[in-house]
């Protein structure tokens, strides 16, 4: 069931029917903007965004209109002529003036955000994030949990050059992986990244950020997901031939449930090297989220 | 007045056939030799960008494998660089400076001989690459460690090909500063140069100031590579964001390099047809020089996510955003030429007008890409690749364009056609703006750059974008056509050639002579600060 030609209403019947939960819907989207996000910090970001948006519609709207206004105006064949000043003080001081005022309005709230995001101390748990070619690895500092995570098995063979599957009838196709990183929401979550071989940079763009993950470097940075649900993102920064085919899944879930996901992670790694495998039994309750918002 | 006489009684004995090319030291013959390199280095990347949209028009991989989309896009934004739009400079440098300040010829005509032919071997030795073990280079043309050291046989190809680019490049800017400052007609003092000239002045500082720091970069890359030292290896305890900086403090005064010239070519076809002086000469020039002294002290926003201090993303936020006050003041200088004009829509004209919207799109999106904490959103997305396509192809290619169909009648003697000088422009036009406008939403959407495949809610666009590509790639086919057919006959053009043309050149014949200004044009003919 597809609904790649659908438009956007469509889309959202679809949603409001339940439909989403469906397995298998793959959907092509017209979206134009940021999303939001689940994070302060994203919607930080989001405002800012917006914020920055709306000023340079408005700067857009009066430089092209004025543009479109002399364009239709000023013209020879409607018999103008030319006037034959080329300078004026007060004007030329003026447009240098107001636009760094402009700037000065932009750069306050800009400033906040990003000291509100440098602020990692205070964290409930650290997730270290190594970047190898091309998978992630994921190091649970205080539970001692860690895994590799790649991309779905079916998505790879259909990425194939002239596989002749449709990436349409896969599942979130590069956007999947075996093991997801299970996080529990509203807790202050400091992520260190880095790498292993070459550059690369994590990015979920639920979470509000990317951050590089570059060889013999740690880079920090935090997340505080309000909200339960699967945050899909992937690689972004070259990183050589499988670049675009390093996903990440972040699902966010209880408290409740991400304690007993750390047990069982944690049982299984006694038992078995397999641990994913086992790992993967226990997420049903990410099955559970019915709602799965945008990645 | 001797030397003048015996220079002009040579001008007709230079060799002709492929030896007046291979030993030509006339401004006007390398003009055209770094012209039509230029030309055919667009139709090389574009090849590339179209293998690109190609694979990029659905989702799964149809055409090529990821190594080599990776060397594709590596290898367009190289060859579009430095082989299209720098050489293009140096060519309009070439053709107009001499014609522009009353100088017979550039000031060091056999280093101009010399500058241009590095170029064709500089490309044949990245070109080459494509046949060797490996493939191409496909690390990215910003050639980042530790990745790009994993380039097969081609690494030392890429090394030695920049260097040799960047000689070349050296080696115009000081000839072209040599000229501006040394071969000026009596008279045209420093604040009457045509803005081309004086952007082109601040372009050879650029020049002259962050090549050397690209090639101090891959030197170093070469050194990490085949003789064991660890510049940029963590392992050796060097640092990889350390090349970073250094490439970007090349690399963002490299963005001004590709769009000062442009600035210069819009100020003279904007006043020309508007039949009305430049508004705010001299805000223009402290503005263009304003522009690239930030240049120089903005280069870690391309970099923000590296995990820079937080004192350090404000610096370069702070900074980054500072550019749109001089950026600003040269449009709002050219809606105030433009107020109470008389204006005529010649395709130069149209150029230019499309050149100032859609650059100042590029700039909007740039000025959103200088707010540090929202580029962790749009950082190495497809936002950014909308960004800088905007200021390069509809700033710096449009700006090509203009000053070909500006300048063309001028320099053959023949006016072009406009009828299909207007197709060109309205087919790039409309398709250029389907090729890039849709990849600001990819890239808010959360489409990374660099990627051969991509999740299938990008797909809509991506096709959308690709069939744009097409049009627009066809549609240049149309601009070679035209520019043959006006070099090889037309309507006559007059000396003057446009109605509001005014500036030395235009007092030449059209065609020029071989050698003009063999006497310096009288100081009377010189108008001050008009353009």
């Amino acid at each position: 069931m597809t609904f790649s030609n659908c438009s956007d209403l469509c889309k959202r019947l679809a949603w409001a029917g339940g439909l989403s939960s469906t397995p298998m819907i793959t959907y092509a989207d017209w979206g134009l903007n940021l999303t939001e996000g689940v994070t302060p910090y994203s919607r930080t970001i989001y405002d800012l965004h917006m914020l920055i948006l709306w000023i340079v519609t408005i700067i857009a709207i009066v430089v092209f209109g004025a543009l479109f206004y002399s364009v239709a105006t000023f013209r020879k064949s409607k018999g103008a002529v030319a006037a034959q000043w080329h300078e004026s003080t007060k004007l030329e001081i003026a447009w240098t003036l107001i636009p760094f005022l402009i700037l000065v309005g932009m750069a306050v709230p800009a400033t906040k955000a990003l000291i509100m995001m440098e602020d990692v101390y205070g964290a409930d748990m650290t997730i270290k994030i190594t970047g190898y070619q091309w998978k992630w690895r994921y190091e649970y500092i205080d539970d001692d949990v860690s895994f590799f995570s790649t991309i779905t098995h079916e998505a790879n063979v259909a990425r194939q050059l002239k596989s002749g599957i449709d990436p349409n009838t896969i599942e979130h196709y590069l956007h999947d992986v075996d093991k997801r990183v299970i996080v529990p929401v509203g807790k202050k979550i400091r992520y260190l990244t880095t790498a292993a071989d070459v550059i690369h940079a994590w990015w979920v763009p639920a979470l509000g950020w990317k951050r590089d993950a570059i060889p013999g470097f740690i880079n920090e940075s935090w997340a505080l997901i309000e909200k339960p649900g699967v945050y899909r993102g992937q690689c972004a920064e070259l990183c050589g031939k499988d670049h675009g085919f390093m996903p990440i899944v972040v699902e966010a879930v209880s408290e409740e449930d991400y304690e007993v996901w750390v047990k069982g992670m944690q049982t299984a790694e006694v038992v078995s090297d397999e641990s994913g495998q086992e790992a993967m039994a226990i997420t049903p309750i990410q099955q559970q989220e019915s709602a799965e918002p945008q990645t | 007045m001797s030397e003048a006489a015996t220079h002009d009684g040579h001008q007709d004995h230079h060799p002709s056939g492929i030896m007046r090319w291979l030993t030509t030291t006339n401004h006007k013959d390398i003009g055209t030799m770094y012209l039509v390199f230029s030309l055919i280095m667009f139709f090389i990347g574009g090849a590339m960008a179209m293998v690109i949209r190609a694979e990029l028009f659905q989702p799964g991989l149809q055409f090529v494998d990821p190594q080599f989309f990776n060397s594709m896009t590596t290898m367009h934004a190289l060859v579009m660089i430095f082989g299209a739009v720098m050489p293009a400079w140096t060519g309009f440098a070439n053709w107009l400076i001499p014609m522009m300040i009353g100088a017979p010829d550039m000031a060091l005509p056999r280093l101009n001989n010399w500058s241009f032919w590095i170029l064709p071997f500089a490309f044949t030795l990245l070109l080459c690459t494509f046949f060797l073990p490996g493939g191409a280079p496909a690390g990215g043309w910003t050639m980042y460690p530790p990745l790009v050291l994993q380039t097969g046989a081609a690494f030392p190809f890429l090394i030695f090909a920049v260097h040799f680019m960047g000689a070349s490049s050296i080696a115009g800017a000081i000839n072209v500063m040599a000229t501006i400052f040394n071969m000026r007609a009596p008279g045209m003092t420093l604040m009457k140069l045509p803005l081309f000239v004086w952007t082109w002045v601040i372009t050879g500082f650029l020049l002259i100031a962050s090549i050397p720091v690209l090639a101090g970069a891959v030197t170093m890359l070469l050194t990490d590579k085949f003789f064991g030292t660890g510049f940029f290896s963590a392992a050796a305890g060097g640092d990889p964001v350390m090349f970073q900086h250094i490439f970007w403090f090349f690399g963002h005064p490299e963005v001004y390099i590709l769009i000062l010239p442009a600035f210069g070519i819009v100020s003279a076809i904007l006043p020309t047809f508007a039949r009305k002086p430049l508004f705010g000469y001299s805000s223009m020039v402290y503005a263009s020089a304003a522009i690239a002294f930030l240049s120089f002290i903005v280069w870690a926003h391309h970099m923000f996510t590296v995990g820079m201090p937080l004192a350090g993303e404000l610096f370069f936020m702070y900074a980054t955003v500072l550019i749109a006050v001089p950026t600003g003041v040269k449009i709002f200088n050219w809606l105030a030429t433009m107020w109470r004009s008389s204006m005529t829509f010649e395709t130069p004209m149209l150029f230019a007008l499309a050149f100032i919207v859609l650059f100042s799109i590029g700039g909007f999106s740039g000025l959103m890409l200088g707010v540090t904490p929202v580029d962790f959103q749009y950082h190495d997305t497809y936002f950014v690749v909308a960004h800088f396509h905007y200021v390069l192809v509809t700033g710096a290619i449009y700006s090509c364009f203009a000053a070909t169909y500006f300048w063309l009648p001028k320099w053959t003697g023949h006016m072009y056609d406009e009828v299909l000088g207007k197709w060109h422009f309205w087919l790039s036009t409309i398709s250029v703006n389907v090729l890039f406008f849709p990849q600001h939403f990819l890239g808010l959407a959360g489409m990374p750059r660099r990627i051969p495949d991509y999740a299938v809610q990008f797909a809509d666009f991506n096709m959308v974008s690709s069939i744009g590509g097409f049009v627009f790639g066809l549609s240049q086919l149309l601009f070679v056509y035209v520019v043959v057919k006006c070099a090889r006959g037309g309507e006559k053009a007059t000396d003057q050639v446009w109605e509001g043309a005014r500036g030395l050149e235009w007092t030449l014949t059209s065609p020029p002579a071989y050698h003009s200004f063999s006497t310096p044009p009288e100081p009377s003919t010189i108008e001050g600060g008009m353009r």
